[in-house]
């Protein structure tokens, strides 16, 4: 048993917790591009005050907050129904539903936002078809702008969203529900009263599963994203591989994980419970 | 919601409709005349034909098969590993600190991992003089990420698992290794499949951490894609959509068809 603990921990310390180490010491470091690689090693904090003074990394922190959590909140709303209609959908069916849901996942991330370059592109089929509702009043480019990032973010996490909501509300009993109706509440009352609470652990699971993801993303703002699109993943990846400034993207590390420990750990808690809760 | 089966049907119909319509634009368009998306230039095969002409594609291609094999089998190794000291070894000194490891990979902002491998790489070079980055670096930092989703499938399987039968073989005189060999692997070994299958398809598709640690020489499948991809819309890639999308389905279809023939 010491040799089956010990392979997993010794790979997972040295190729995973030791390098969270090394961002940090090169965070503390400075910017040199006469080296290579282009660090000065010292100790300054002059990385972290210009993260949290300057006005572009603010704003770069409170959008992809706010974009994170707007895409979360629109994943759930459209994930939560799809998994309570294949929860309630007839059992056979049910594998067929839920491997549909996966398959997207099983193809490539980077082509599945891909698909929606083409399909956000001013002419393109979504700008044909709100050209001929009308709604958009001409011609609209969606490619671009933050609704796009929104679009592709909702897209490519919603089975992130639908499996562990249908874990949850498959457990459900319908007994509860049918005495909920016999005792006279309406569907709307046995639905907040028992299904919604039921199902918390679902929700919770999902929107972590969501949420810390898509803080940190880069591919979707990026391909979907304009210019204006200010999104920290992307800071980070600009800092480094544009400005090769490894110290400051280091500091972007190191802010974004602190910044996600809290739901990183609750995560970690909930899968914890849940794997125990199994008989 | 039964009495109300016209909404459910809706709610799907929609779902599937947002999940769907996208690929299947895209693997329409791999068979347009047109280099462009908005114009439909009648149906053609050549950008079939370019594709798969296409040799810094195809060597690209053959790099993230290499990877991805390499990679999913040592993530299969140590994943079954770590699934099976948190399933069975509830108590030893670094348990909490153990769990946190092998989970953490698998919620870790990749950018975060990305950066944090590729200075593990650029100190060890520093100090020991290697690896050199290429294949080497780029195996070894998908093998990490791989190993939680391994470890996750392995240790769901384990905890509802018969422990009886092992407890049988131990009485009758079996080690502790011919029992894991001979009784618990050829139960849990479906676990340890899928998760092999689903470390390869994310070794596969990997961008943003591949880009960190592949060093200037190397150039996997979703590195070629994402640098033809940011210059605009490339129906060449259209193509690769959709061999990739076929392949995923019927491998999907395969394993559904056999879990279920088994059940």
């Amino acid at each position: 048993m010491r040799f089956v603990i010990a392979l997993p921990y010794a790979w997972l310390a040295v190729f995973f917790l030791l390098p969270f180490a090394l961002v940090l010491g090169i965070a503390l470091g400075t910017n040199d591009p006469d080296s290579a690689p282009p660090v000065a090693l010292g100790f300054s904090l002059k990385n972290f005050a210009l993260l949290f003074t300057d006005d572009l990394y603010l704003a770069a922190w409170l959008s992809s907050l706010r974009i994170a959590a707007t895409a979360t909140a629109i994943t759930l709303l459209l994930g939560y129904p799809m998994a309570y209609a294949i929860a309630r959908a007839a059992p056979r069916r049910r594998p067929l539903l839920l491997m549909l849901v996966v398959l997207p996942f099983w193809t490539s991330f980077l082509i599945r936002i891909y698909a929606w370059m083409g399909l956000l592109a001013t002419n393109g089929p979504l700008d044909h078809i709100l050209q001929w509702t009308g709604l958009t009043g001409g011609q609209a480019t969606i490619l671009g702008t933050e609704w796009a990032v929104q679009i592709g973010i909702v897209y490519a996490y919603l089975p992130f969203m639908v499996l562990p909501l249908y874990a949850a509300l498959e457990k459900l009993d319908p007994g509860l529900l049918e005495a909920a109706a016999d005792l006279g509440a309406r569907p709307i009352q046995a639905f907040l009263t028992i299904t919604l609470p039921l199902s918390l652990p679902g929700i919770v699971a999902g929107c972590l599963l969501v949420f810390i993801p898509a803080v940190g993303e880069f591919v979707i703002p990026d391909l979907l994203g304009g210019t204006e699109t200010l999104m920290i993943g992307k800071v980070l990846w600009d800092e480094f591989f544009t400005n090769s400034d490894w110290p400051l993207a280091s500091a972007v590390a190191i802010c974004l994980l602190v910044l996600l420990v809290g739901p990183i750990t609750l995560f970690q808690r909930q899968q914890a419970k849940s794997l125990e809760r199994r008989p | 919601m039964t009495r109300r089966p016209g909404f459910a049907l809706g709610v799907l119909a929609f779902g599937y409709a947002f999940l769907y319509l996208p690929i299947g634009v895209v693997i329409l368009y791999s068979f347009n005349e047109s280099r462009l998306v908005t114009v439909w230039g009648g149906f053609s095969l050549k950008w079939w034909g370019t594709l798969l002409a296409n040799e810094a594609m195809l060597s690209a291609a053959w790099l993230s098969l290499r990877i991805a094999l390499a990679s999913a089998t040592a993530a299969a190794l140590i994943g079954l590993a770590a699934g099976y000291v948190l399933a069975r070894a509830p108590r030893f000194p670094g348990r909490t600190l153990f769990g946190s490891l092998v989970i953490g990979p698998m919620v870790m902002p990749e950018v975060v991992m990305g950066i944090s491998m590729l200075l593990l790489f650029v100190g060890s070079d520093r100090l020991l003089g290697g690896p050199e980055r290429g294949f080497l670096t780029i195996a070894i930092a998908h093998t990490t990420f791989s190993i939680a989703f391994v470890a996750i499938v392995v240790q769901a399987r384990l905890a509802d698992f018969d422990r009886s039968l092992e407890e049988a073989a131990t009485d009758l005189g079996a080690t502790p290794w011919v029992t894991f060999l001979t009784v618990t692997l050829p139960l849990i070994a479906p676990a340890v499949g899928s998760g092999w299958l689903l470390a390869f398809t994310l070794s596969l598709d990997d961008l943003i951490l591949t880009q960190f640690v592949a060093g200037a020489q190397s150039q996997t499948l979703p590195m070629r894609v994402y640098s033809s991809v940011r210059l605009g819309v490339d129906p060449q890639i259209n193509v690769l959509a959709t061999i990739i999308v076929v392949l995923a389905a019927s491998l999907l279809a395969v394993s559904g068809w056999l879990t279920r023939r088994k059940a």
